[in-house]
């Protein structure tokens, strides 16, 4: 029975592709591929056809599959354009081989039914596995772009190291950051570490407390951590949490924990200006003598 | 009083999905960055306590337009094991989790209006207002 459907569909393949084409240029009207051009549409459509009818001819092979699919993956295709369009290739295959009989009954019309299914069935599963394996690899590739910027450390001086921290700290990434900053004090050997959290939108209880731990581990290995970036509203809501963050020095900005640092390395900024100018006094008043 | 919309909490990034609405919701209304800043991170506990303590649960948003007053309202409701002594988890310092136990009792002080309900085995719910001043 299936070979006989599977005759039919072959050698009718030129009608059958023909309606195809009719329903898929309508479902192009108002929804997803809009902006795409007429021939590219027309041709990717000789294409898709081209690739289940290959299919249905020699079941097993893969490759052509795995060419398409890839090549829709690159253009930015949306998957519906698939599943619609094997949906409806399955409709109009149904229907004509129905047309194409003389005695119709439904045990036939199940069977008809079945033989489509299991030819579309692996077409649409192999393009849905080609699909999501691309979203996945591209959602771990950035998972690991995300990581690598979760906690940078910046030596900025001799045994002075920031740690700037933007966005949102889960509990994956506090971890990371208490790692981040153990290791880098010990390989920088710095004196103090500014950690800034001027980009962290929310502090709440437990990012609080990763920081806490985090400032309390630096201070066990015998630096100092200097907590900067608190803006007024975070200040205000640390407050309210009744956190208490009187362990270690606070700043509101990372210029005035930066002045602190320094302090603490036994070093300032000096403007050189002002100091050339008061060794030209100092020589001057020495040659008046 | 209109339901505005409520987020699922399961997974941790969930919190930050219900405090962006959140703060979406407090900006429109017309909150000031610091109460803004206290709306977030008062969901950020209650969705924190959902994500740690339960399987499932979710933050809810309320916008509350009185004749005098406005304000926001957010309902934590989950299924879990309940809360056995409310008074404890209140005071200042009590956690079960090693964290630091500020969490509920921060909430309510961050908020103008708490209430709390807890059934053994059944869930909690948790109802904070907030007032436009």
């Amino acid at each position: 029975m299936d070979q006989k459907f599977k005759k039919i569909a072959l050698e009718n393949s030129d009608s059958i592709v023909n309606m195809w084409i009719n329903e898929i240029d309508s479902l192009k009207n108002g929804n997803y591929i809009s902006n795409v051009s007429d021939e590219l549409f027309e041709s990717t459509n000789r294409e898709f056809v081209n690739v289940i009818f290959k299919s249905i001819k020699d079941q097993g092979s893969t490759k052509h599959l795995e060419d398409f699919s890839e090549k829709l993956i690159n253009l930015g295709w949306p998957l519906s354009y698939i599943t619609d369009g094997l949906q409806v290739f399955r409709r109009v295959t149904v229907d004509f081989i129905l047309s194409q009989s003389e005695q119709v009954d439904s045990n036939y019309i199940a069977q008809v039914l079945k033989s489509v299914d299991a030819w579309t069935e692996p077409i649409i599963r192999q393009l849905v596995n080609e699909y999501s394996g691309s979203w996945e690899h591209i959602v771990s590739l950035q998972r690991v772009a995300l990581q690598e910027l979760s906690a940078p450390l910046i030596p900025v001086m001799d045994n002075i190291t920031v740690m700037p921290l933007i966005g949102t700290i889960d509990t994956e990434r506090a971890k990371l950051i208490m790692e981040n900053l153990l290791e880098g004090v010990m390989k920088h050997n710095s004196e103090v570490v500014l950690m800034d959290i001027t980009g962290v939108p929310v502090v709440d209880t437990m990012v609080a407390h990763h920081i806490i731990q985090a400032a309390e581990a630096v201070r066990l290995i015998g630096s100092t951590c200097i907590l900067v970036g608190i803006r007024p509203e975070i200040a205000q809501t640390i407050v309210n949490l009744g956190i208490d963050l009187g362990k270690f020095p606070t700043k509101s900005s990372l210029k005035k924990g930066f002045t602190t640092a320094l302090e603490i390395t036994n070093r300032k900024v000096v403007d050189m200006n002002t100091e050339n100018q008061k060794i030209e006094d100092m020589i001057e008043s020495i040659g008046k003598e | 009083m209109d339901l505005q919309s409520f987020v699922t909490i399961q997974k941790e990034w969930d919190i930050v999905a219900a405090r962006q609405l959140g703060r979406d919701i407090a900006r429109k209304i017309g909150f000031g960055t610091v109460d803004q800043a206290r709306i977030a991170t008062a969901i950020s506990e209650l969705a924190r306590n959902i994500y740690l303590y339960t399987d499932t649960g979710k933050i809810c948003f309320e916008v509350i337009d009185n004749i005098d007053h406005k304000g926001m309202s957010i309902i934590s409701v989950d299924s879990g094991p309940g809360i056995k002594d409310i008074s404890q988890v209140m005071e200042d310092g009590y956690s079960t989790s090693g964290g630091l136990g500020a969490g509920l009792p921060g909430v309510k002080r961050l908020v103008d209006e708490f209430d709390i309900r807890s059934e053994d085995d059944k869930g909690t719910e948790i109802r904070a207002i907030k007032w436009v001043r």
